[in-house]
């Protein structure tokens, strides 16, 4: 969606007043499937097909998503769920940087981490979530370093991958020119390697993003919006969970347009790296 | 290839290196600094392991795991694929389908678990439910990639040379996709893999590995846990080692596709 969006917007810029409704087009068509969806919902929900406690109406789901906002419980749910993923990330991208770096520039360090690594990485991260729940107890701490081990391997895969994709001629022309290591690796490896390394970011957030959630219903944390959710399940609110669910979907693309796009167009796409 | 006295050599290093990490893990358990319960040593992981297999109650966990994951991968392609197909030939279709899948990719299947519980109950549906969930959309929009991305001379080549749709679709546009559609499978396996763990652990039906790694923690079993994750962990190796291996070999690989994608 957001190429065919993005093409026709600034195709209807560039062409100004005849084209101005060419927007409105674009608009409209990216509404109308979901007037169809939530249109088809609320028949569904109003035919009295399902219970309602389990199907309810989309005006159900909203007075609760309200409600809870102006009490300011999702408020609260969010900002702690936003607060262990970022907490958890911030671990793995300092970590797993550094370690690919290592392994990249470093033949012994490569040898002894890529194998560990190696192993862990096709184990399916939840699937450690009950060990570190008996090794560290339920709640913040678990989690935290549950999120930040799910998300180090593919940014420690990544930076790895992309420090040894430096182009070798960039790397002997800097130390023909006399660049010493802290600017060699400051001017030529470290922005070298950054597109491989953000994808390894992105990757990572994603993949915390998509495990925080599912272990907080594990973990037994007081506040977050896992927890939110599968706390509702006791007493069948199902306009709580689909409100829950709505957050979710929008932090999450959230994270991705804002964090992510934002900071390539800073960074790599500044420098030329990527088009 | 061409160098594998370099191979085995680093084969060599790697498994230094792993028996040294195995060596201090085993060392630190046997400190007794940690509990036993909680840091078992190797031995009697594999203990745990071994008499697993042998009683049989590990391959049926595996056999209940593997059920789900296949079911709810195939539910995945088989609607995923022509969606795909569909929404990279038909502007129409894209255009109804791509904000919709915009809008749910973001959400994490688990997510849905709760709800899923509510709707269908506990057990196999849900977890199948949440496979397909997490399977679909790496499919979708790795299927509706490789289709756009087919070069448009060899389309217009084919119709010069006087295919019809049918033969266009299937000699042109199919094998032309096929690295990206590869691509979506393997992402929508590990994908699935993943999100049955989780689904197994929430929704816990009496079978499936993920089950017995929670059902363990219980019991303080982390023999077993270690176990269950050997086997987790081996399965999806396997996989995406020989299965989606062999099937880019036999379809890839010999259309001469990769090279293309890789560069």
């Amino acid at each position: 969606m957001a190429d065919a969006t993005t093409d026709t917007g600034a195709f209807a810029a560039l062409s100004s007043a005849p084209q101005r409704d060419a927007r409105w087009r674009v608009v409209a068509r990216n509404v109308f499937p979901f007037v169809v969806v939530f249109g088809l919902w609320e028949i569904v929900a109003r035919s009295g097909m399902f219970p309602p406690r389990l199907f309810p109406s989309l005006v159900t789901v909203a007075r609760a998503f309200v409600d809870l906002t102006l009490s300011g419980i999702l408020l609260h749910h969010t900002f702690d769920t936003l607060l262990r993923l970022f907490a958890g990330f911030f671990l793995a991208a300092v970590v797993g940087v550094t370690l690919g770096i290592l392994m990249g520039r470093s033949r012994r360090a490569e040898d002894i981490i890529l194998p560990l690594v190696s192993i862990g990485a096709p184990i399916p991260g939840l699937a450690y979530a009950p060990l570190f729940l008996l090794w560290f107890g339920l709640g913040n701490k678990s989690t935290v370093l549950l999120v930040a081990f799910v998300s180090a391997f593919s940014v420690i895969f990544n930076t790895w991958t992309g420090v040894k994709a430096v182009k070798e001629v960039w790397v002997r022309s800097a130390q023909a020119m006399g660049a010493d290591d802290r600017r060699l690796f400051v001017k030529v490896i470290l922005p070298g390697a950054l597109p491989y390394i953000l994808t390894g970011l992105r990757l990572g957030l994603a993949q915390a993003w998509r495990i925080l959630v599912g272990v907080e219903m594990l973990a037994a944390v007081p506040w977050g919006l896992g927890w939110m959710i599968f706390g509702a399940r006791e007493f069948l609110n199902t306009d709580v969970m689909l409100a829950g669910v709505f957050v979710i979907g929008v932090l999450g693309l959230a994270l991705e347009k804002l964090v992510f796009q934002k900071l390539e167009q800073y960074t790599v796409m500044r420098w030329g790296m990527m088009t | 290839m061409s160098t594998d006295p370099k191979r085995s050599r680093s084969t060599l290093r790697a498994s230094v290196t792993l028996l040294a990490a195995a060596a201090l893990y085993e060392a630190i358990a046997r400190t007794g600094y940690f509990p036993p319960a909680l840091m078992p040593t190797l031995p009697s992981v594999w203990n745990a392991l071994f008499n697993s297999l042998i009683d049989g109650t590990m391959i049926m966990h595996a056999a209940a795991t593997m059920y789900r994951v296949m079911v709810g991968l195939g539910i995945a392609v088989a609607v995923g694929l022509p969606l795909g197909i569909l929404m990279g030939r038909f502007k129409p279709i894209e255009h109804f389908f791509m904000p919709l899948v915009s809008a749910l990719m973001p959400i994490p299947s688990l997510a849905w678990v709760p709800v899923f519980i509510l709707w269908f109950g506990l057990g196999n549906t849900v977890a199948i439910l949440i496979v397909v969930y997490a399977a679909m959309f790496p499919m979708v929009l790795n299927t509706w990639a490789g289709v756009r991305a087919v070069n448009p001379l060899w389309l217009r080549a084919a119709g010069a040379m006087g295919a019809d749709e049918r033969r266009m679709f299937w000699k042109v546009i199919m094998p032309g996709a096929s690295p990206f559609i590869i691509t979506g499978l393997r992402q929508a396996f590990l994908r699935a893999w993943i999100a049955v763990i989780g689904a197994e652990f929430l929704a816990a039906s009496d079978f499936g590995l993920g089950w017995v790694i929670f059902d363990a923690k219980e019991f303080l079993n982390a023999d077993l846990m270690l176990a269950s994750l050997i086997v987790i962990g081996g399965i999806g190796f396997l996989f995406e080692r020989l299965v989606f291996g062999s099937i880019e070999k036999a379809t890839v690989e010999r259309w001469g596709m990769v090279q293309m994608v890789k560069g």
